[in-house]
């Protein structure tokens, strides 16, 4: 599987990254060749294989009470926010 | 014997009979950390003051007689644990301003057992790495040779207990970021079942593969403190509900009668000859002691890495979608837009191999290449367990190298992703299929250690412990300290 500059260009806006024009030639060759490697799995044969969910059997979504358990502590979090106002997260303007 | 070569399990029993004091023993690492860690570069934070009020407490504690065998024994934990009111950074400038609003699980239990609060050590950014090369904070150096990397992720854990800067230290493995670097700098790195500690407040990479451990001196010293961080967690959806034991009153089992699985895939080529032939001389070790030995084969491990570097960078893909530049983290200066916030924000944040392993997972996820990557890959991790849970019918525990090579040069490996993700080919499999394994140090090649691994059925925690010791006690490869920290 060989990338091309345009494939790593939309892979990089689908993971919401900027990649510099330096960087983009070193992904085209890194991605293509780690794709390539992988490539190897599809000789595995797995017709029958159901695709692994767990390491454990028999494991279940374990469930608790439905309460309250966590206290409201917004201050503390927000504090690592790069931009707050009144308790609110600051973005650049999304509506025009 | 000087403090700084005990054991955490001797510094524990030491405090309890008085010998000396938790604030005397923690002097002495700080001491330790302030001369050693500007070359090593182990630590990216020191918690010197707070390390002094753990040590009063714990005093105090013991005075009470109510310490533990952990009570004012002084630990690190890798920077991927978050410490409420301290930076934890998961070595990366996207949380190079993040100081954690909470401690993890792991953290908080390891501070009810009475530990000490060292510092935070240094990892690949995100723990991704097998050379602690990716760090924001520059690589870290391995205490038996500075122009070597310590492996990775957990490279400063390791670097840190091997340079006796830290007794113990915690770390987590995702594809053998605490057995691979315990084995490159000679020490027990033990990775525990999937699930059997907690993953709350442990930074995540890929969810179904991430497990904390500890990297130590010894199985006593890993059965000590796997002890006081496994359990069940309300907070972890993922962490089993069963009872953790005793792990160190099981240490003395005898490994006579023990039935030993050689996997036959671990020995072929690129494994470096030195290496191959300590871990054969360990085995045939157990053998000498009635153990019994039987070569297996599991026909899809060597499709483990492929597997991984399709699971994982999905997972990973998905996980760090969190960082965005607006609830916390690295924000971009002047953004246009909203976009122009996510995509500054993240391409600034990240280093190249967190961009490159998030880009791989993007792909692998997107419509029309989900089928072809991820469900093959799903299905191949499948195949791999089937091959685990098949040998596990017949023998005890697994055995084999636990990398390919010893510790190898700063750069040597940086500019060839395929080349440093085969470093983890031994490891990544007990990850797929969420099995315990331990590093323990078995030899040296050209001067430097090389590791025994010893891979259990899930919950086998306490076999592998008992073989690890029963190891240790006819040994002294893990007493071994390189001389510039003696």
């Amino acid at each position: 599987m060989t990338l091309t500059r345009r494939d790593v260009e939309n892979i990089a806006l689908l993971a919401r990254l900027e990649i510099t024009e330096a960087e983009l030639p070193v992904y085209v060759g890194s991605l293509s060749s780690i794709l390539a490697f992988v490539e190897q799995l599809s000789a595995a044969p797995t017709a029958d294989v159901l695709p692994m969910a767990h390491p454990l059997e028999g494991q279940s979504q374990p469930l608790r009470e439905d309460r309250v358990t966590e206290s409201d502590r917004h201050d503390a979090y927000q504090a690592n926010a790069p931009a707050v106002e009144a308790g609110l997260y600051l973005v650049p303007k999304v509506i025009e | 014997m000087s403090l700084h070569a005990s054991t955490a399990a001797e510094i524990g029993r030491a405090l309890a009979a008085r010998e000396y004091s938790s604030v005397e023993v923690t002097r002495h690492f700080l001491e330790r950390i302030e001369r050693a860690n500007p070359a090593l570069n182990a630590f990216v934070t020191v918690t010197a003051e707070r390390a002094l009020a753990d040590a009063k407490r714990a005093d105090a504690r013991i005075a009470r007689g109510e310490g533990g065998p952990l009570t004012g024994v002084p630990l690190a934990h890798k920077d991927i644990f978050c410490t409420d009111g301290i930076l934890t950074s998961c070595g990366s400038r996207m949380l190079a301003n993040f100081v954690a609003p909470y401690d993890a699980t792991v953290v908080a239990k390891l501070d009810a057992a009475g530990m000490v609060l060292l510092g935070k050590t240094n990892m690949d950014e995100f723990a991704m790495g097998s050379s602690n090369e990716t760090s924001h904070y520059g690589p870290v150096r391995n205490p038996w040779d500075a122009a070597r990397v310590p492996g990775g992720s957990s490279g400063g854990s390791a670097a840190a207990v091997a340079a006796r800067i830290a007794p113990v230290a915690t770390g987590t493995d995702t594809g053998g970021s605490i057995r691979q670097p315990g084995a490159l700098t000679g020490l027990t790195g033990f990775k525990p079942t999937y699930g059997r500690v907690s993953r709350y407040g442990m930074i995540a990479f890929a969810s179904s593969l991430d497990q904390a451990g500890v990297l130590a001196h010894s199985a006593e010293d890993a059965a000590l403190v796997l002890a006081a961080m496994a359990g069940h967690d309300a907070r972890d959806s993922t962490s089993v509900d069963v009872p953790v034991p005793d792990y160190a009153a099981g240490l003395d089992r005898p490994v006579k009668g023990l039935k030993i699985g050689i996997i036959r895939e671990f020995f072929g080529d690129g494994l470096e000859a030195e290496t191959g032939a300590a871990v054969r001389a360990a085995i045939d070790a157990f053998r000498a002691e009635g153990a019994t030995v039987e070569e297996l084969s599991l026909p899809n491990l060597p499709l483990s890495v492929p597997t991984y570097y399709v699971v994982a960078p999905a997972e990973c893909s998905s996980n760090l979608s969190r960082f965005d530049g607006v609830r916390f983290g690295h924000r971009c200066s002047d953004p246009k837009d909203l976009m122009d916030l996510y995509r500054r924000s993240r391409g600034e944040g990240f280093g190249a191999e967190v961009k490159r392993r998030i880009m791989t997972g993007t792909y692998v996820l997107s419509a029309g290449y989900y089928d072809a990557y991820y469900l093959k890959a799903q299905k191949v991790r499948s195949l791999i367990n089937e091959d685990f849970r098949r040998a596990f019918a017949t023998v005890d525990v697994l055995m084999g190298p636990t990398a390919p090579t010893p510790a190898f040069a700063i750069g040597a490996k940086t500019d060839d992703p395929i080349l440093m993700y085969l470093n983890d080919i031994y490891t990544i499999g007990a990850n797929l299929a969420g099995l315990p394994a331990v590093s323990v140090p078995c030899g040296l090649s050209g001067g430097l250690p090389v590791g025994l691994q010893v891979i259990g059925p899930h919950f086998a925690e306490e076999r592998l412990l008992a073989v690890a010791h029963a190891w240790q006690r006819a040994t002294d490869w893990h007493r071994r300290i390189p001389e510039a920290y003696a």
